[in-house]
């Protein structure tokens, strides 16, 4: 990673919490979602970084700020060596073409009543481009998402779910990004069509060359897709690190837990047997010390009391765990 | 106890009609179920999968769903020739059913005590009909005005003062059973108090104190994180285990049904195209289709090659393919798959398939 795409520290996007109008006159002090909570990360030119988490952890947040969607509450982004987390207005305008988001739901993230050009060449359109120009990109990006040409005319209620999502995708490329967040892209998909569109994605950034982050809730996939992981827990990241080293070794109780969730299309191995109860913790008063520590089976008093930070606990593996040491060589002792 | 069978759908037809259009959602779809056995309906949108869990509870949206054929013999009773009256009798302590959003699927208004107690009190309302005696609320400290035992209908009691049913020593006995933290208090909770997780749990609850002989749960962890998945998917091994329940679970993710079914179902289109046991189908998958949804589960590294995507898309009901309806996306199609159509055949003991591949030669 020496020279990196995107780079972020300690971005932190917190909700204010609208209180209730007894707690407004009574002057109690404002709450907020902490649904983004110091996060630092980079990403390398034609990298995928997957960043996993279950709902509520702050990772379409994440994404959306990171593309200044939302405008962080502190921390900075820098994109190719600029700092882009102060742009306003036009700058900001203009930066949008070297960074996309392609959305989860293709059946709301598309209007339905727009024909599949002018969803792709609105981009094009918002800025400036003549009308000899539109044709040509529009034709290139379909051949990029392997749509019909014939298509183009068709209204977005006609296509199927795995078509609509080429076409979102499309419209991200069509102003031949740097970056593009991928929130969720084949959630919403049947599980046949998901594989496709996983495969196109990486064609995609085979041929364009460019840097996606993933954001998912499904390890499966960013196990295909991710070159590099960071897991996410309730606004923090947990663990970092090269995708096969995390989910076959993970650092993390955490990532430990999420991993052996995930329930394999083999009927020998059956999982939940172990799992650890609880639930994901409130964003707006997360526990004390480590988040994770009220779900904890290595729980110790120190993580009830210090939060532990993000620290590289062999070369690119980065962990937020006091025992990540112990977990490494196998010595940590279960409390509960 | 001494028929094996539990239920045995009968060359099931369901259609969705409007003025202009009819669309079978069910196509001749036959599936026999014994006690205490766990069967996975696997299929994508648009499979038939919900509208067959649907329709064995009969709780299809009539109209537009209408049966076109077959039978239902639940127990014995053909569930489709019953009334009205006598098959919400047979719904909650015969066949329970858990959905895919629980927070759409509790009541708003009531705490999870107030529902599950209401659960409770159906099963021992059903149990004391048979016996002859006068008809006896089980709980003479509520006025019910409308709703089932258990509910008092337009006040709303102070949580402190809150009337608990004579069921609550049950009602947190069952919460516990489902793993919920501090019991005594989300029996007073609302549905929106909770999370989705718990919910599903609530709903689970809900379903286990009625001790149904079938549970119906159609995407039961859909709606849920993988950590809360696999607690989910673990209650519904004891719920077999604890109470000899049958539960025929639908789903669109095989790795689930792995995780809990006995047989496995797989529909296309409206159809059955498979059913096997779990152990043989993800062994060596038997229909092109169900090889095709294995491969595309992902399960390499990204530098360990490309997944084998099935290509196409998942057929549209109004205009479906001749002949096999999954030959336009399959890669074994031959003549015979656009002409004829397979019907479906026991090509191994125990192991029923619709293809012309696996016909005897």
């Amino acid at each position: 990673m020496t020279e990196e795409l995107l780079k972020v520290d300690q971005l932190v996007k917190y909700f204010p919490v609208r209180g209730s109008f007894s707690d407004q006159i009574r002057r109690k002090p404002r709450l907020n979602v902490r649904a983004v909570d110091g996060v630092s990360l980079s990403i390398a030119p034609n990298e995928t970084l997957g960043v996993v988490g279950e709902s509520g952890s702050g990772k379409t947040t994440l994404g959306r700020t990171v593309l200044m969607l939302e405008r962080p509450t502190s921390g900075t982004i820098t994109f190719r060596g600029e700092t882009i987390s102060n742009l306003k207005g036009e700058q900001l305008r203009q930066l949008r073409k070297r960074m996309q988001i392609v959305f989860q739901n293709p059946y709301s993230s598309l209007d339905p009543r727009a024909r599949a050009k002018d969803i792709i060449a609105e981009p094009l359109r918002a800025f400036g481009k003549g009308r000899r120009d539109i044709d040509e990109e529009v034709g290139r990006v379909l051949a990029a998402v392997s749509l019909p040409e014939d298509s183009i005319f068709r209204f977005a209620h006609e296509f199927s779910g795995g078509q609509r999502q080429r076409i979102a995708i499309a419209r991200a490329l069509v102003l031949s990004p740097d970056f593009v967040v991928l929130d969720e892209p084949t959630s919403a998909l049947d599980s046949s069509v998901q594989a496709q569109i996983l495969n196109l994605l990486r064609k995609i950034q085979d041929e364009l060359g460019l840097s996606f982050m993933l954001i998912t809730h499904n390890v499966d996939v960013v196990k295909y897709m991710a070159h590099r992981i960071a897991v996410m827990y309730c606004g923090k990241l947990v663990e970092v690190g090269d995708t096969r080293s995390v989910l076959q070794s993970p650092l993390h109780p955490y990532t430990l837990l999420l991993v052996a969730s995930v329930p394999k299309p083999d009927p020998t191995k059956k999982v939940g047997e172990t799992s650890a109860g609880g639930e994901v913790p409130s964003a707006v008063n997360p526990p004390v010390g480590c988040r994770f520590n009220p779900r904890c089976p290595y729980a110790q008093d120190v993580c009830r009391r210090e939060e532990p930070l993000l620290r590289e606990v062999a070369p690119g593996r980065w962990s937020a765990c006091h025992f990540a040491e112990e977990l490494k060589d196998g010595s940590a002792p279960v409390t509960t | 106890m001494s028929d094996p069978t539990l239920l045995d759908v009968r060359n099931l037809t369901v259609a969705y009609r409007s003025a202009v259009k009819s669309i079978k959602a069910l196509d001749n779809v036959s599936l026999t179920m014994g006690r205490s056995e766990i069967i996975a309906i696997v299929g994508e949108s648009g499979s038939g999968k919900s509208t067959l869990g649907l329709s064995i509870i009969n709780l299809l949206q009539k109209p537009p769903a209408v049966v076109d054929g077959g039978q239902i013999i639940f127990n014995g009773q053909d569930l489709i020739k019953l009334p009205e009256r006598e098959l919400a009798a047979i719904r909650g302590t015969g066949i329970s059913m858990i959905f895919q959003d629980p927070l759409s699927s509790l009541d708003p208004v009531y705490t999870v005590g107030q529902q599950i107690s209401e659960a409770i009190g159906m099963r021992e309302k059903r149990a004391t009909q048979h016996s002859p005696g006068p008809f006896s609320r089980e709980d003479p400290d509520l006025k019910p005005s409308g709703g089932g035992p258990g509910r008092v209908v337009g006040v709303r009691i102070p949580r402190s003062r809150r009337r608990r049913s004579a069921y609550s020593d049950e009602v947190v006995e069952a919460l516990k059973r489902v793993q919920i933290a501090d019991p005594e208090r989300v029996i007073d909770r609302y549905p929106h108090e909770l999370s989705g997780g718990m919910a599903q749990r609530v709903m689970i609850a809900q379903a286990m104190v009625q001790r149904p002989s079938l549970l119906i749960a159609d995407e039961p962890t859909s709606a849920l994180d993988v950590t809360t998945q696999a607690q989910v998917l673990r209650l519904m091994r004891e719920m077999r285990r604890d109470l000899g329940s049958s539960i025929l679970i639908v789903t669109h993710d095989l790795a689930v049904a792995a995780q809990v079914a006995d047989r496995i179902l797989v529909m296309y289109a409206g159809e059955v195209v498979e059913l096997s046991d779990v152990a043989r189908i993800f062994e060596k998958p038997l229909h092109p289709y169900t090889e095709g949804l294995l491969k595309s589960i992902p399960r390499k590294y990204r530098d360990e090659g490309r997944l084998e995507a099935i290509p196409g898309d998942v057929p549209d009901l109004r205009s479906l393919p001749s002949g096999c309806r999954f030959h336009p996306r399959c890669k074994y199609a031959f003549d015979r798959c656009t002409a004829e159509h397979p019907e479906l055949i026991e090509a191994q003991p125990g192991r029923k398939v619709a293809c012309f591949l696996r016909y005897p030669a």
